[in-house]
């Protein structure tokens, strides 16, 4: 009996970890794939195949990226990044302090309001902004794609923000409102201060959202000089159509950033998504 | 009292200007590129218009009346509905798995986190090339694996009866890690004590999961199925880059239909049709869900 639970046990465990390789490799072997491809010629990955690793150290991929237009593809994600993630931070950060601090009539419902925000799919709205920045002159430039891009994170933003401020305890508050203080210095001097991690974990997960955009970029600019990051790849897909290396080698320097960010702030992205996540 | 009352009155008016104030920049924004497209949308599909010129002519009802006739609509409905279905079945359970992997594992599990978490750093487009290039007929990934198995090349993205499907395996790719940080979440969520609890009361591990962990995660996993259902049904950016809706109107999907409408035949009055039509049919359709799965925890 006690040799048969424990063989049983043994054998759940394995199958257990072999599911566990299994998936390693599933959601590995594809960028694995990608790397690989960025060392090899073009010539090189037809005859040798996809699995055959690089036969030396081959670089010509990256350096031929690196001289070329990429620069100002990234230049433009960054701009839109820290431009639209600093407007969305403090303007989130605005509207979460009434929501979550005091009682007004329209309190509730425009919280509703923002909630159900979160649920309206960009698509619909795609076309009236598209026609909305043709109208305004901001088509086809990095700016028209700042407004979208605030206005769709930040429901979520504000309610995750909302959450986080009313776990804070209001006793300092109502000190400082004793000694006379104004709800405007309130906000800069007590609230603001308070809620940076709660930001930081937002500015986080909103720059992740925001460097892989696709939908508005791709209808709101047109023109290479204009366009961000992932994006790129159309320039080099028209210029190197079957050079599948190349195309790899732009894919690997679009994802780098993240990747990299990923490596430094790991645990604060994973919180940010479970902080999303909850919204239930 | 009456300056008690007073001084309430004045209060309660601050308050107002002060949130007025804090709030507008925010409401703004939403309503300018939340609201108001959504009323647009509404407007521009009782026009025929290229969206280009000025030529704008109202027709009234008549894109909405082809809108409801259009085979290829439907198509990209029904196309619509079954990455949904896929989406859930072959999502929800590979997520809660993870997440219940690694909750189990706790910080010994940080490598197997950080492995899974991947595919969500990568932007839609860097995916969609990735493995676009990856089921390519004659070099890719699983033509080369065919061949090392002595079979022939295979042309997943290529063939009407396999696109949508392989299309919809790479969505969960790319997925799949959403959703174990979802489920990951609502693991911690748990009340701390409540595994001790029932391991004392001699739970064996797959009791407590399927006994107490399983029905305390309910609401978390209804509203990730509500999450991936209005995911799917306003999917894009994989099937623009992967096929474009192709071959023929094979992986055909509502948002990409609408966008074909839009910027390659220059019908932007039907396209928002289209884009309206699909704000009625994901509003309903995630307003029954709802009903429905809350309906039944009533009972």
């Amino acid at each position: 009996m006690k040799e048969e639970s424990k063989v049983k046990k043994i054998t759940v465990k394995l199958v257990v970890w072999a599911l566990v390789l299994f998936w390693c490799v599933v959601s590995f072997l594809p960028f694995f794939f990608m790397v690989m491809a960025t060392f090899k010629e073009q010539f090189e990955l037809l005859m040798g195949g996809v699995f055959k690793l690089p036969e030396k150290l081959y670089l010509d991929n990256y350096i031929e990226v690196f001289t070329g237009n990429i620069w100002n593809y990234l230049k433009n994600s960054v701009i839109v990044l820290v431009i639209s993630l600093t407007v969305l931070l403090f303007i989130s950060a605005c509207a979460s302090y009434p929501l979550s601090r005091f009682k007004f009539k329209l309190n509730k419902p425009i919280y509703s309001l923002i909630v159900a925000c979160m649920s309206v799919p960009i698509h619909v709205t795609l076309l009236p902004i598209f026609l909305m920045a043709v109208r305004t002159n901001f088509y086809d430039s990095i700016w028209a794609l700042i407004g979208p891009y605030i206005a769709f994170n930040l429901p979520i933003s504000i309610f995750i923000l909302v959450t986080f401020m009313q776990g804070i305890p209001k006793e300092l508050e109502e000190a400082a409102e004793i000694d006379g203080c104004g709800k405007y210095r309130m906000f800069w001097s007590i609230m603001f201060p308070l809620v940076k991690p709660g930001l930081a974990t937002l500015a986080i997960y909103n720059s992740v959202n925001m460097w892989n955009e696709f939908s508005f970029a791709l209808t709101l600019t047109q023109s290479a000089e204009n366009r961000t990051l992932p994006l790129a790849i159309w320039e080099y897909q028209g210029q190197y159509a079957m050079n599948v290396p190349m195309i790899m080698t732009v894919l690997v320097v679009s994802v780098l950033p993240m990747i990299i960010a990923f490596i430094f702030g790991q645990d604060k992205l994973i919180k940010g998504m479970m902080a999303g996540a909850v919204k239930g | 009292m009456q300056t008690g009352n007073s001084l309430v009155k004045k209060r309660e008016k601050e308050i107002r200007k002060v949130s007025a104030v804090f709030l507008i920049p925010a409401l703004l924004f939403i309503a300018v590129f939340i609201i108001y497209p959504i009323f647009n949308s509404f407007q521009t599909s009782l026009y025929e218009w290229n969206g280009i010129t000025a030529g704008k002519k109202f027709i009234a009802l008549d894109n909405w009346k082809e809108l409801i006739g259009d085979k290829t609509f439907r198509k990209a409905f029904g196309n619509n509905l079954i990455v949904m279905v896929l989406s859930i079945v072959i999502q929800m359970p590979i997520g809660m798995a993870l997440a219940t992997f690694l909750d189990r594992l706790g910080r010994k599990g940080t490598v197997f986190k950080v492995l899974w978490f991947v595919p969500m750093l990568m932007s839609s487009v860097a995916i969609g090339y990735l493995f676009k290039y990856a089921l390519d007929a004659n070099t890719g990934l699983v033509s080369t694996i065919s061949r090392m198995f002595g079979g022939k090349n295979i042309d997943l993205l290529g063939n009407p009866n396999t696109a949508l499907i392989t299309i919809t395996v790479v969505i969960c790719w790319q997925f799949i890690p959403f959703y174990m940080v979802y489920y990951m979440a609502a693991y911690s969520g748990l009340p701390g004590d409540v595994y001790e609890a029932a391991i004392i009361d001699g739970a064996t591990r797959s009791q407590y999961f399927w006994k107490v962990a399983l029905p305390m995660m309910k609401p978390s996993i209804k509203s990730a199925i509500i999450l991936s259902m209005v995911g799917s049904l306003k999917y894009f950016d994989l099937i623009y880059v992967m096929t474009g809706g192709g071959p023929g109107d094979a992986s055909e999907l509502m948002a990409t239909y609408m966008y074909s409408n839009a910027f390659e035949s220059y019908r932007m009055g039907y396209a928002s049709a289209i884009a309206s039509g699909m704000f009625i049919l994901i509003t309903v359709i995630s307003l029954i869900t709802m009903r429905l799965i809350n309906g039944k925890e009533e009972v």
